[in-house]
């Protein structure tokens, strides 16, 4: 089994599908190539393609071997790569801006303070610091329209926690390694719990499932309990969106 | 009237599969879908139907049923005790459900999911293009008592009183695996150790997936390598903290950050699905070429599993639905099928 190391790298995944790897660690660059070549995938449509996605670095594309061959594919995966340089292509149009509601800290968010000790920050920088940053929705995954969110300024290069928080509410916003999770649906979770929002992101019934998608940004308001408490009968739970121009 | 199917109790596993949520991974939800996808082909060839339909999938234990009308039954997967008012049935095979009639299902006795499938399908509203529930999603959830599931009309051809010997996959073997993205964070030794490794089934495993341990093997991906969470699929491999493997099944979450040694074959999950603790298991890397033969041979099997049926003989003194059989199934003159279609 030979493996090449020069990025980017077309890798088999399971016997249907490829991985298209941007970078070893997660940078802004290679996000954005992840994402440009999804893109690009999609509008391709090759036959027996059956769907694409991204992760932080990389997109994947699976297909059905009975209707593509793998060295098929490969090869047009070989080609649309070579088309252009993936790192420089601008971030896709229609992106959104989501303002979203959350309360930081208080028995909502338990680990405000704990995390801004880990960051280095005072609870009051800490939570400056998480409202003034736009962050930007890396990928989707994990669980249904949970978004990754980075990147956060240098001092929230904190580490995951060793031992799992058994559970935190769907809302929950929780940081660790200069990212951001806001989680779908209650979940087990290494990050530490700093916010809360009751922004449903995973809305099986809605003809728009998935409310946020790579590329999207967001920023935090900070909001006191009894507002955020107001918003939830709002399945966005009082978030606004505007498109990015 | 509808044709419902009543739970009077059901064991705290028992939810309506069918072949899951395919296209949904950029929305970060997995396609879920039974666990042993070989279980719902099974009982869609004993009652003659697409694939595809939803049935009762049983993680353990099952419970007891009635239906609303005479319907047709079909179990597989996962072998449990079972009974039709007391008189027990046979499994991996099909019979009447007549309406009113308790059916019950037990535990297990051997493999981990067991499978009802009705005549017709479940009839539940679909969610987002399956009827499958998706636990970790929050899309459906286990069966209660008092759940009462619509059944759609029975339009298959086969009749009742038919049996299947399935492809054995209780007790554990190979499992064939592909090399994937992140099989050379692995060195060729190690690569060989996991090969030469005897792996039981660990008590820790779900409709997410399997660990699996070795007293022999403990393997690590080479040395500081951290790995970007990246888009994992059933099948894949993971090499959790300790050195465990842990093999991904059908409700699997979207992205992973744990090393992948490889990914098993879909054609070996149901192994992986139906073995208990315990079972032992190895790995055994092939050829992509070899690979996507298996696939395309056991996606052929798969549609060829309703010729290799065989009537269910039955002792005429157990036989406590003899009229309903005859009436029904007139198994006797041979042209049942064309008098179906009439």
């Amino acid at each position: 089994m030979a493996f090449a190391t020069e990025w980017p790298r077309i890798s088999a995944l399971g016997t249907d599908g490829f991985l298209v790897t941007f970078a070893d660690r997660l940078s802004e660059p290679a996000n954005r190539a992840a994402l440009a070549f999804r893109h690009a995938l999609e509008q391709e449509s090759w036959r027996g393609v059956e769907e694409t996605s991204t992760s932080l670095v990389s997109a994947y594309l699976r297909f059905d071997p009975r209707g593509a061959s793998h060295a098929e594919i490969q090869s047009k995966l070989q080609h649309l790569l070579a088309r252009e340089n993936w790192f420089e292509v601008p971030l896709p149009q229609g992106r959104r801006l989501w303002r979203v509601p959350a309360v930081f800290g208080t028995e909502l968010a338990p680990q405000l303070e704990e995390a801004a000790q880990a960051a280095g920050l005072t609870p009051e920088d800490a939570v400056a610091s998480l409202t003034q940053t736009r962050v930007r929705v890396q990928t989707i995954g994990f669980a249904p329209g949970q978004p990754y969110l980075g990147e956060l300024p240098p001092a929230w290069d904190i580490p995951r926690q060793s031992q799992l928080t058994s559970q935190v509410p769907a809302g929950a916003l929780a940081v660790a390694i200069r990212q951001l999770v806001l989680f779908p649906v209650p979940a087990p979770t290494g990050w530490r719990h700093v916010g809360q929002t009751c922004f449903q992101l995973f809305r099986p019934d809605s003809d728009d499932p998935f409310v946020l998608r790579p590329g999207d940004e967001l920023q935090f308001e900070p909001v006191g309990a009894e507002t955020l408490a107001r918003m939830q009968s709002d399945p966005g739970g009082g978030a606004r969106a505007e498109v990015i121009r | 009237m509808t044709r419902t199917l009543t739970v009077k109790r059901a064991g705290p596993g028992v939810t309506v599969q069918d072949l899951g949520r395919p296209g949904h991974l950029a929305g970060g939800l997995s396609r879920g879908g039974a666990a042993d996808r070989l279980a719902l082909a099974e009982g869609a060839a004993l009652l003659g139907q697409d694939a595809g339909t939803a049935a009762l999938e049983m993680a353990g234990a099952g419970g007891e049923f009635e239906a609303s009308e005479d319907m047709r039954i079909a179990l597989t997967g996962a072998v449990m005790q079972a009974s039709l008012d007391g008189a027990p049935l046979v499994w991996n095979a099909s019979h009447l459900l007549p309406r009113g009639a308790r059916l019950k299902i037990g535990g297990c006795e051997a493999g981990c999911y067991g499978y009802l499938h009705l005549g017709g399908g479940i009839a539940t509203e679909p969610q987002l293009g399956a009827r499958s529930a998706h636990l970790g999603a929050g899309l459906g959830g286990a069966l209660q008592p008092g759940a009462c599931l619509p059944i759609g009309a029975d339009e298959g051809l086969r009749g009742t009183g038919q049996r299947l010997d399935p492809a054995p996959r209780f007790d554990g073997g190979t499992l064939r695996a592909v090399a994937g993205p992140q099989t050379g964070l692995f060195s060729p030794a190690q690569i060989a150790a996991f090969e030469n490794s005897s792996f039981r089934r660990d008590l820790r495993g779900n409709r997410m997936g399997v660990r699996l341990t070795s007293d022999t093997a403990a393997l690590k991906p080479g040395d500081g390598l951290k790995v970007v969470s990246e888009v994992i699929v059933p099948g894949d491999i993971q090499i959790t903290g300790d050195g465990a493997p842990f093999v991904l099944l059908s409700e699997c979450q979207t992205i992973g950050g744990y090393p992948r040694i490889g990914s098993v074959l879909p054609a070996d999950l149901p192994l992986v699905a139906q073995g208990r603790p315990g079972t032992a298991f190895r790995f055994q890397f092939v050829t992509m070429e070899e690979a996507v033969e298996i696939v395309h041979l056991e996606q052929e099997r798969r549609l060829e599993i309703g010729r290799s049926l065989r009537p269910l003989l039955r002792d005429p003194r157990t036989m406590f639905d003899l009229l309903s059989y005859q009436l029904i199934s007139g198994a006797t003159s041979g042209d049942d099928l064309e008098r179906e279609h009439q």
